[in-house]
């Protein structure tokens, strides 16, 4: 007991000393604030392979939405803070714009980053508000053993939303439990699949023919492949999981979503391209960007990270870590990780294929970019969780997003056709 | 020391066997999922993404060394200690003297206050998270161990003030009269007579405190950088890590508060002589 | 005995710190649900609070969370309570066991109960390897509401009963013990016992128990997310969507004033309900 009250007098000392010590200690470096890489081996690979070629203290801090958002908020409200440079997805930084510093006067080194990309950058102003860290896509995965439950004459790399029904189908029927997965959890980036796959393929829009005839077609075609899918794909975030724990053989979702099982075990699962529906393969990138804080306690340092941050080595440092593609053109090594080479030839087989439907990312939406997910993200809880009525659901979440896109002023991007004022909801 | 009030002895021998297997399905229920956490953080990926998956894995360490070589894992591990033992002193200092006001006094605005003291826990800590990270960095508390404490300080408060009244109000108020008559001021009849009975409850708060302290993530990762607690560093990217590293980083982040449990148990009872006098 | 000024002295710290540290964020946040943010008072935010069709689905969740789960708490924590405080040997270490959830966050524990009840679970992985049943059964899924409700329940259950469980054993400790003695002398038996005399004498630590087990219970979120998914929306968790993913400051704080009115609701209750009266004090 003695020793025991011994043990809190010093730690009592100890927490009052550094607490005291404390203030003094400030960074010299950058501190690198982030919502990606956040898995701790990622994060670690971050700072061990990606990072450490830069001259120059990083503190690279990923960390959740909810943090990230509010310790930013604060420290934009207290007008200075620590944050040197941001990383998060395009859909995080368009509610940014205008606390975030134009990127435009950056020298890049003779990067070569994708000009689309850098162009939804400037999130539909002229000002360089982010530049293009990384990308993803999403792709399907599938264990080998589902292949052979294939319906007859389908093409795993060409495959139409019709023959992934009667496939999941043909898998419930076989093993007696359905074996699609979809990852609709909380943390599932599913609004992402109806915007940018299920639109495109069905209406060839995302945001006009919300509410039309084949919109109505569409959702209930996802009705159909959702009842061979596994119900507790409600409880999903990363397939890569669900993968490796066999509950389900075949899914949807984000490259680097998926990385983990086609890591562990390359030669059990494969990749595949989207399917497509009758105006197209619709597909989507998944943009991260790099973006630097009007509050920045050292601009030329951050600035100077955010051009490291693009060199083609640090490119193809980060896909090993992250599993996150280079936006800039370069060579990739032999040696990428599994996960690289596989879903890389589905990417490459789907942006190359025939009936290929390439969206573009919202823009323009400003604080209003969470709202219209949530549009997408209603109708399907409501149609396929709910049961409620098709058309119904259709006709009043259309009225919640024509409200987004007035007030947002946003004009129509791709593959919606150019607008005057804000993109129509017919 | 005496015995508890005895509820069992001198009862039939199926009343003793009945209540002894309740208290062992009692210990089942709360020690099988930590078992099932502690096995899984010590097997292989293999065997934790495997299914059936079996009760009684073989042992490997890799996940768990990665966590306890991941950089940085020691000085979060430290911020967090402090930040806890802080937030313990700092609540039971602050909240036992209002514990001991509300059980002692009738005054105006007695209720009030309890109910203002409970809003702090039943008002959402992530929206006051904003407002207090801004002012924590206009007056310089932002990323201090202090500031962190102090936060931690208010979820806790709650509870220090509640149980320490509670526990007041159990202890009749002639001890203390009795204790004034004999020649102690309030003080000294405070710390002989009363403290001592007080004891458990304050070990009770203590242990809120910490535990509320070391679990806490939200505030922590808005607030702490450089000094980042173990949860907020661990915690808050367990979701997204696959499943045998969240069992790992569960299980490390589980120990250290398993341990403080195990060191300040006994004075839960520590006083129960006296308790009964 | 300076009697008026003391008890005012003995609040000042906490009343202090609670202006500083609660009140004036707590404000500036409160002021969000009722004004535009040019300053405009309006209802706006709590009727587009209350018209979202996940609304009524979010407060009858927490509320029903609350009802099933509190009530077996309590039950659970004054058994063990009178348990341990019964036992003569081994008190120390059956507590210390009871009490280790304690030290386990939401977080940690949404993990440990959804491999519990995952597809691929324990909880699978028990039922078929004993071939009781087929094909592992799928307990979380969307169409299930009612498992996952129970699933949900079991873990909160498991978790937060602790915290209940200390504060009721430091309040037995407070019972005299010649009560039990002079109740045995009578030949009271050991329920009469406990309904005559542990439960009036615990009432202020019940009460304590009571209110902030309730407050904690309507804040439910991380293991509803961990077992539900989307399945059960609950208040906090419609809290932070607004607030992190919408953005949309002004109704996630309507969504915390109704946590905070619905939990000041309960504690008034408790306290009316459990008063003690003046004068019987023990």
């Amino acid at each position: 007991m003695s020793q025991f009250r011994k043990a809190v007098a010093v730690l009592a000392v100890a927490t009052a000393t550094s607490t005291i010590g404390i203030s003094t200690a400030s960074a010299e470096g950058v501190l690198f604030w982030a919502t990606q890489a956040k898995p701790v081996e990622e994060a670690q690979a971050m700072r061990q392979e990606v990072l450490s070629g830069y001259e120059g203290e990083v503190d690279f801090q990923p960390s959740d939405g909810g943090p990230w958002l509010t310790r930013l908020q604060a420290e934009l409200g207290a007008g200075k803070g620590k944050i040197g440079v941001l990383g998060s997805l395009h859909g995080d930084l368009i509610s940014l714009g205008d606390d975030l510093v134009d990127l435009s006067d950056v020298d890049l080194g003779g990067a070569e980053v994708n000009e689309k990309f850098m162009e939804l950058g400037k999130l539909g102003g002229s000002e360089q508000k982010y530049i293009p860290w990384m990308q993803a896509t999403y792709v399907m995965a599938a264990n080998k053993k589902a292949l052979e439950h294939l319906p007859e004459g389908a093409d795993v790399n060409a495959l139409s939303y019709d023959q992934l029904i009667e496939w999941a189908k043909n898998m419930a029927d076989a093993t007696g439990s359905p074996k699609f997965g979809f990852p609709a959890g909380p943390k599932g980036l599913k609004h992402r699949f109806f915007q940018g796959y299920l639109y495109p393929s069905y209406t060839n829009s995302m945001v006009t023919k919300f509410r039309s005839a084949e919109a109505e077609q569409a959702w209930n075609k996802f009705k159909e492949l959702w009842q061979y899918t596994n119900p507790g794909s409600t409880g999903y975030s990363f397939m890569q999981e669900q993968l490796l724990t066999e509950e389900v053989w075949v899914a949807f979702d984000h490259t680097s979503r998926l990385a983990g099982a086609f890591n562990d075990r390359p030669d059990d699962f494969i990749a595949f391209p989207a399917p497509a529906g009758p105006t197209g393969r619709g597909f989507m990138p998944v943009v991260v960007g790099i973006a630097v804080p009007t509050t920045a306690p050292d601009m030329e340092a951050a600035k100077k990270l955010v051009a490291y941050m693009v060199k083609p080595e640090t490119q193809v440092a980060t896909l090993k870590a992250t599993n996150f593609f280079p936006v800039v053109s370069t060579e990739l090594p032999d040696d990428m990780p599994a996960a690289v080479k596989i879903s890389g030839a589905a990417i490459a087989a789907m942006s190359g294929s025939a009936d290929a439907n390439p969206g573009l990312l919202p823009v323009g939406l400003g604080k209003l970019g969470g709202e219209f997910n949530q549009v997408y993200v209603d109708a399907f809880e409501r149609i396929v969780l709910g049961g409620e009525d098709v058309r119904e659901v259709l006709d009043s979440q259309a009225e919640t997003l024509r409200g987004v896109m007035n007030e947002a002023g946003a004009p129509c991007w791709g593959p919606d056709p150019a607008s005057e004022g804000p993109c129509p909801v017919d | 020391m005496s015995t508890a009030p005895n509820m069992v002895v001198g009862q039939s021998k199926a009343a003793r066997w009945s209540f002894n297997i309740a208290v062992i399905l009692l210990c089942l229920w709360v020690l099988v999922p930590i078992y099932l956490l502690i096995s899984n953080a010590l097997s292989a990926p293999a065997d934790v993404n495997g299914f059936p998956k079996k009760l009684l894995p073989s042992v490997n360490t890799e996940s768990v060394e990665f966590f306890i070589g991941f950089y940085g894992v020691t000085k979060a591990l430290w911020s967090s200690v402090q930040v806890a033992f802080l937030t313990m002193v700092m609540a039971v200092l602050i909240g036992a003297p209002a514990g001991y006001a509300l059980s002692r006094f009738d005054f105006r605005g007695k209720s009030l206050f309890r109910i203002m003291i409970l809003m702090t826990r039943a008002f959402p800590l992530p929206l006051l998270a904003l407002p207090m990270a801004i002012m924590f960095i206009k007056v310089g508390l932002d990323d201090t161990v202090f500031g962190l404490a102090i936060v931690h300080t208010t979820l806790a408060l709650p509870f220090a003030v509640l149980i320490t009244y509670s526990l007041f109000s159990g202890i009749p108020i002639e001890l203390e009269e009795a204790a004034w008559t004999l020649g102690c001021n309030r003080l000294q009849a405070f710390i002989k007579v009363i403290f001592p009975l007080v004891l458990p409850g304050i070990t009770a708060s203590a242990i809120f405190a910490f535990v509320t302290s070391w679990n806490e993530v939200f505030a922590a990762a808005v607030l702490t950088i450089e000094n980042r607690t173990l949860p907020a560093f661990l915690l808050q990217s367990l979701d997204d890590a696959p499943l045998h590293l969240k069992f790992a980083g569960g299980a490390v982040l589980v120990l250290p508060a398993l341990l403080f449990l195990f060191f300040v148990r006994k004075y839960l009872f520590s006083m129960w002589g006296i308790a009964n006098r | 005995m300076q009697s008026r000024s003391l008890p005012y002295l003995l609040l000042l710290p906490a009343t202090v710190f609670l202006v500083c540290f609660f009140l004036y964020p707590f404000v500036l946040v409160a002021w969000q649900a009722f004004a535009t943010d040019e300053g405009e008072i309006t209802g706006k935010y709590f009727n587009k609070m209350v018209s979202h069709w996940k609304f009524e689905k979010a407060l009858y969740y927490t509320l029903a969370l609350a009802l099933v789960v509190v009530p077996v708490q309590l039950v659970l924590s004054l058994m063990m309570a009178s348990f341990v405080s019964s036992m003569k040997k081994g008190r120390d270490l059956i507590l210390y066991i009871w009490t280790i959830p304690l030290g386990i966050s939401d977080l940690a524990a949404g993990i440990i109960w959804l491999a519990i009840f995952d597809q691929t679970g324990f909880l699978n992985s028990v039922l078929y390897s004993t071939g009781i049943v087929d094909e592992p059964v799928t307990f979380l899924g969307y169409q299930n509401k009612g498992t996952i409700f129970i699933a949900v329940a079991l873990a909160e259950i498991w978790r937060a009963t602790a915290i209940m469980l200390v504060i009721l054993v430091a309040g037995i400790g407070l019972i005299p013990k010649e009560y039990y003695e002079a109740a045995q002398v009578y030949g009271a038996n050991s329920w009469q016992r406990f309904t005559k005399i542990t439960l009036p004498l615990l009432k202020p630590s019940l009460q304590t128990a009571l209110i902030l087990r309730v407050i904690l219970a309507f804040e439910v979120f991380a293991v509803v997310s961990a077992l539900g998914g989307t399945n059960l929306p609950v208040l906090m968790g419609e809290v932070y969507n607004r607030q992190f993913v919408l953005q949309d400051n002004h109704t996630a704080a309507a969504f915390a004033m109704l946590i905070l009115f619905i939990s000041i609701i309960s504690t008034v209750f408790f306290m009316w309900a459990l008063r003690t009266p003046k004068g019987v004090k023990a």
